[in-house]
């Protein structure tokens, strides 16, 4: 556990709308793998929905009806249109969904990155000070020794891991920052999907070797 | 309701066609609070129109919820910083896309207010991230606790909204009012406790603290 950031506000956060996009990605990402985790942002969902029906309302200018009428009638629904249909593309299976445009043909077509003990891919995001960054590592197989000079925001894909906060499972979340120093072992063969904020920093004694040569 | 919209036909003719689990979870409801609620009444009066949106097209339905919920999305937008002419434009965006997705609605999953809630601020966040895939298509798969329905827990959920309602009215002013400013203020958590000239640390205990009170209110229990 940390003193600072908890899963909870993070869920809140994502249902107030006010996470930077990296965070909204691995909350979505959490949210898509947990029942447990869907329980607990639906509440925060309904919470808005119930402040949304005692908000003060804001007059509309006139016109505005008519106004949206010709927006409907220039946009007719497509009925055959299934969204949850098109959304599982044969070749993405196992890729949930809000990782999808990521990885569209599956996570074994990604271009990734051999670093040894672990295999990275990073997704490209355009929110400055943030990575966000797909982990596979092989069973039995660990990350050396580090910590976290800002927050280290992990969801279990596929497979599970230990660390100093114990096991973690597919659809866990799991919050590192400076105050874990850890080494996370893959139980079995391990995917998650990582973010930071900030760079971490290794502590081991070979991890302060390959600080410069692994960037994770 | 008027009395041309009472005597149509096709109302008539939806009520008749309601779901085995929607007559159920109607019956529970009413059992359970008695048939006077108001706010499960305007609930259900929403529901129907947004299933005669989602089956007929019913514009007249689409008007009414148009009526209550445009001027309350217009105002969760402006309080977010939005200025007046794009919360405008954007308040068009949220019901275009209600329009289309009324078929997507599920009363088992979210109630009305929670599902436009969710839109409207997609809608805003896709409106800040230009240029990114959208997150606004997909958000219903975030409502999917369970592929498959599973009994009294179905009803459960549903009935989450009406008592988070309530339990909302129940809080003291001053924690409504820090709720308010979190769901509707783009703020940093640190401008929040400057605003309130509090301490961070103490807006964010006093945050879950009215959090911590709502799930006791509603009999969650979280470890």
């Amino acid at each position: 556990m940390t003193d600072g950031l908890t899963v909870d506000e993070l869920l809140f956060g994502h249902a107030t709308g006010t996470l930077p996009e990296p965070l909204d990605l691995v909350v979505r990402t959490h949210l898509a793998l947990s029942p447990e985790g869907r329980r607990h942002y639906a509440l925060y969902c309904a919470l808005g929905g119930a402040l949304l029906e005692t908000i003060e309302p804001a007059p509309l200018r006139a016109g505005a009806w008519e106004r949206l009428e010709r927006a409907l009638d220039a946009s007719e629904p497509r009925r055959d249109e299934a969204p949850r249909a098109a959304s599982t593309g044969c070749l993405a299976t196992g890729v949930p969904e809000p990782l999808r445009p990521y990885a569209p043909e599956g996570f074994e077509r990604l271009p990734w990155r051999n670093l040894g003990p672990v295999m990275e891919f990073e997704l490209p995001l355009a929110t400055p000070g943030y990575r966000a960054r797909l982990i596979r590592l092989k069973a039995g197989k660990g990350i050396p020794r580090h910590t976290h000079r800002g927050h280290e925001i992990t969801v279990v894909i596929e497979g599970s891991f230990h660390d100093v906060q114990g096991v973690h499972r597919r659809g866990d979340l799991v919050i590192a920052d400076a105050t874990v120093d850890h080494s996370p072992v893959a139980d079995e063969d391990c995917l998650c999907l990582a973010v930071t904020d900030a760079p971490l920093k290794l502590t081991g004694p070979i991890g302060r070797l390959l600080n410069p040569l692994l960037r994770i | 309701m008027t009395a041309a919209e009472a005597s149509s036909p096709i109302r008539v003719r939806l009520a008749g066609l309601a779901t085995p689990r929607s007559r159920r979870l109607t019956g529970r409801m009413a059992g359970k609070r008695g048939a006077g609620s108001n706010e499960e009444s305007g609930e259900r009066a929403r529901i129907r129109d947004l299933a005669l949106v989602a089956n007929t097209r019913d514009r007249e339905a689409f008007r009414r919820l148009f009526e209550h919920y445009g001027p309350r999305v217009k105002a969760y937008l402006r309080r977010l910083g939005v200025d007046d002419d794009a919360a405008e434009d954007l308040t068009q965006e949220v019901f275009v896309s209600i329009w289309r997705r009324a078929a997507q609605f599920d009363a088992t999953k979210a109630s009305v207010s929670t599902w436009i809630f969710t839109i409207a601020r997609n809608k805003r966040i896709d409106a800040l991230r230009r240029d990114r895939p959208a997150t606004a298509e997909t958000e219903e798969l975030e409502f999917e606790v369970d592929p498959a329905p599973r009994g009294d827990a179905v009803a459960e959920l549903n009935q989450m909204n009406f008592r988070v309602m309530r339990a909302v009215e129940t809080l003291p002013e001053e924690q409504k009012k820090l709720l308010k400013i979190f769901y509707f203020e783009e703020k940093p958590h640190s401008a929040i406790a400057a605003e309130l000239g509090l301490p961070l640390g103490t807006v964010k205990s006093r945050l879950r603290l009215a959090l911590a009170k709502l799930r006791a209110m509603l009999g969650e229990d979280r470890t």
